[in-house]
């Protein structure tokens, strides 16, 4: 029944633990008082699906919609259109009193780790906070035993020394394991990391990034990896999704995409990108001009065309459809459309 | 080679706050030729923006102290009066982008207001003469003309910075000093802003201080790089030697972190933190964390007691490939 009625969308897979179909999410925003209330369409009939223990990397641009659609999938947000299923429950409508057990499986992490954790409580608070709220391990003593478990897990040696400690007295690498810990502590199955990894240096982005790996691949964790570094992606995702303007330009496997990408924004997006080379300041870049489109009032046909050097006179009539361009790559783009 | 244009010579700045002096800028030298760019990169907290506030002499009023010098055309800029460096120097010769500089921009002027200031003050030109040379400058960076009356809650990102960018440029400054000059843009931008630098660098005949955390970025535009670590500068040298063959075991860690996009590469990291710049180690500030010295007994004993010397290595870019580190000597 749910395998039919997804069928429009082949790269969504009805084995997959989070599925979301033709996802719609509009903030409302109203100019004045007596002014006629217009959306702000941030997800725009996206559909995407996340298997057991798979790593999916949604990329964009800010203002592409991918926090809130890493939202959505959370079920942080009301829809406005499509459905939510979740290891096989619908749970698109379901009231928040009815949600415990999808809180205690779907978990989220977030970039800022400085106001990610409340700096008024000690380490051992923030870790047992979730196990309080479930109602998991009992008694004091247990949960002690599962923060002291945790805080081994996010390599955070020796517990003991972290457990009293104030988040004000911990780095920025060090705060971003403990809202790792957070997540990880009621062993979730579905996580989404929205930009983990930004607000850090260089090398403690790569410790960070070891640490999800090693945590994912441990506790077979399916996680969507919110991010705008496609290149931070390589290391941490087996599929990777583009999001432009509030639509999926292209879904497929990491490497297939970025070896050769078939939508001209993931092409954009790559070559914008710069890989440590001295030999780099002798040339230009050929990159797109212009910039994302308002999505109060997204441009007809495909958003990217104002921006798209092969815009051709469909791709300003008409919205592309998602279409297989090879083994398991989708793109939206009139290019790839034989008619 | 010429005659450098800019020389910084053993400067130190520390900062005096309630906990103690932090050492943010400790005995830092190199130099720049006209027409080259130095990126100057390391982690946040290495005291890279220090330096671009000490060579603009911008700085914040808990700055205790601030010794070396800066010569820049042969003459010491660090010790002559305010009114002569501004009258002189700055935004004239020295220009600066600053550190989210598109939100520096003033709300409630038009951008065509806040660029002209500088004209009137410093070339007393008449404010209709002003406002062509600003349109002027906008169109330079690729902005339309028409911009001036625009205010910058108007403008995206990309354009406040490009904003920036040109009034940074209005006085045909020398040097440029662009400190993170496309952090919070997104990547498309990023890359049509790196165009935009490179494209103005040939026009106007500039001269960078590329101050970035990120090296894949920095290598889009640095002749040369000096990497920073805890106040100090660990390794300087032509672009084609530090990205070639980085040699000391900091840069080395860094460049290991970087994620490429094309080639395959497994990507490392230095654990342990930065130390702190109230009292950072003895010796080279590094050590703490060097695999070097976890791993050679040999080095213990020297490294966390004294400090290394600059040891010249082979090079084969223009520069000297200068490195402070033990492991050379």
């Amino acid at each position: 029944m749910y395998a039919s009625s997804i069928a429009d969308s082949p790269w969504l897979s009805p084995n997959h633990l989070v599925i979301g179909h033709r996802l719609k999410m509009w903030y409302s925003v109203q100019a004045g008082l007596f002014s006629k209330t217009r959306y702000v369409r941030a997800v725009d009939d996206v559909s995407i699906s996340i298997g057991k223990g798979e790593t999916v990397a949604m990329i964009g641009e800010s203002g592409s919609g991918k926090s809130s659609l890493g939202r959505t999938l959370l079920r942080l947000y009301k829809l406005n259109g499509g459905s939510l299923m979740f290891d096989g429950k619908d749970i698109t409508k379901a009231k928040e009193s009815e949600l415990a057990w999808f809180r205690r499986r779907a978990q989220m992490i977030f970039q800022d780790p400085f106001s990610a954790i409340n700096p008024f409580h000690n380490i051992k608070f923030i870790l047992e906070e979730p196990l309080i709220i479930h109602g998991v391990g009992g008694g004091a003593a247990e949960r002690e035993e599962m923060v002291i478990r945790t805080l081994n897990e996010i390599k955070m040696n020796p517990p003991e020394d972290y457990l009293y400690k104030y988040p004000h007295m911990l780095s920025g690498g060090q705060r971003q394991r403990v809202a790792i810990g957070r997540a990880i502590i009621l062993r979730p199955d579905f996580i989404v990391a929205d930009e983990p990894v930004s607000m850090l240096d260089a090398s403690v982005r790569v410790e960070i990034l070891t640490l999800l790996k090693e945590v994912q691949q441990k506790m077979n964790i399916a996680f969507l990896y919110i991010t705008h570094d496609i290149s931070t992606a390589k290391y941490f995702s087996d599929r990777i999704a583009i999001l432009y303007a509030g639509k999926l330009a292209e879904v497929g496997p990491y490497r297939d995409v970025v070896k050769d990408p078939a939508h001209p924004y993931t092409q954009a997006l790559i070559e914008a990108i710069p890989d440590p080379d001295p030999s780099n300041r002798f040339h230009d870049k050929k990159v797109v001009g212009g910039e994302p489109p308002s999505l109060i009032n997204p441009p007809r046909g495909c958003r990217f065309h104002p921006r798209c050097p092969f815009a051709m006179d469909i791709c300003r009539r008409e919205e592309p459809p998602m279409v297989e361009v090879k083994n398991g790559i989708y793109a939206a783009c009139w290019l790839h459309i034989k008619k | 080679m010429g005659m450098a244009l800019l020389e910084v010579d053993n400067i130190h700045l520390y900062y005096s706050t309630s906990k103690g002096i932090v050492k943010a800028v400790d005995g830092v030298s190199f130099e720049l030729e006209e027409g080259e760019t130095l990126a100057l990169v390391g982690e946040s907290g290495c005291g890279k923006s220090t330096i671009a506030k000490a060579l603009i002499r911008l700085w914040e009023r808990n700055v205790s102290s601030v010794t070396g010098e800066i010569r820049f055309e042969g003459r010491d800029v660090l010790h002559i009066s305010d009114e002569e460096f501004r009258m002189q120097y700055r935004w004239k010769k020295i220009a600066w982008v600053p550190q989210a500089s598109m939100n520096s921009l003033n709300p409630v002027l038009t951008i065509g207001e806040q660029m002209i200031e500088p004209l009137v003050i410093h070339h007393d030109v008449d404010k209709d003469k002003a406002l062509m040379q600003a349109m002027d400058m906008l169109e330079a960076v690729g902005l339309p003309r028409d911009i001036v009356r625009r205010y910058p809650h108007q403008l995206s990102g990309g354009m406040k910075q490009r904003v920036a960018i040109a009034m940074a440029l209005i006085l045909m400054p020398k040097l440029v000093i662009l400190d993170e000059p496309t952090s919070a843009l997104d990547v498309i931008t990023q890359a049509n802003i790196m165009n935009l630098l490179k494209r103005l660098r040939r026009e106007f005949k500039l001269t960078y201080i590329f101050i970035t955390h990120d090296l894949a970025l920095a290598s889009e535009l640095a002749d040369s790089v000096a990497v920073m670590y805890a106040g100090k500068l660990v390794e300087w040298g032509s672009s084609d030697d530090i990205y070639v063959s980085p040699k000391h075991p900091y840069t080395v860690g860094l460049m290991g972190s970087v994620p490429t996009l094309r080639g395959e590469k497994k990507l490392t990291f230095m654990p342990g933190e930065v130390p702190s710049l109230i009292n950072p180690p003895t010796g080279c500030r590094f050590y703490p964390r060097c695999p070097y010295f976890a791993s050679r007994g040999e080095l213990k004993g020297l490294c966390d007691r004294d400090e290394p010397p600059y040891i010249d290595v082979e090079h084969k870019g223009a520069r000297r490939h200068l490195v402070s580190c033990w492991l050379y000597k």
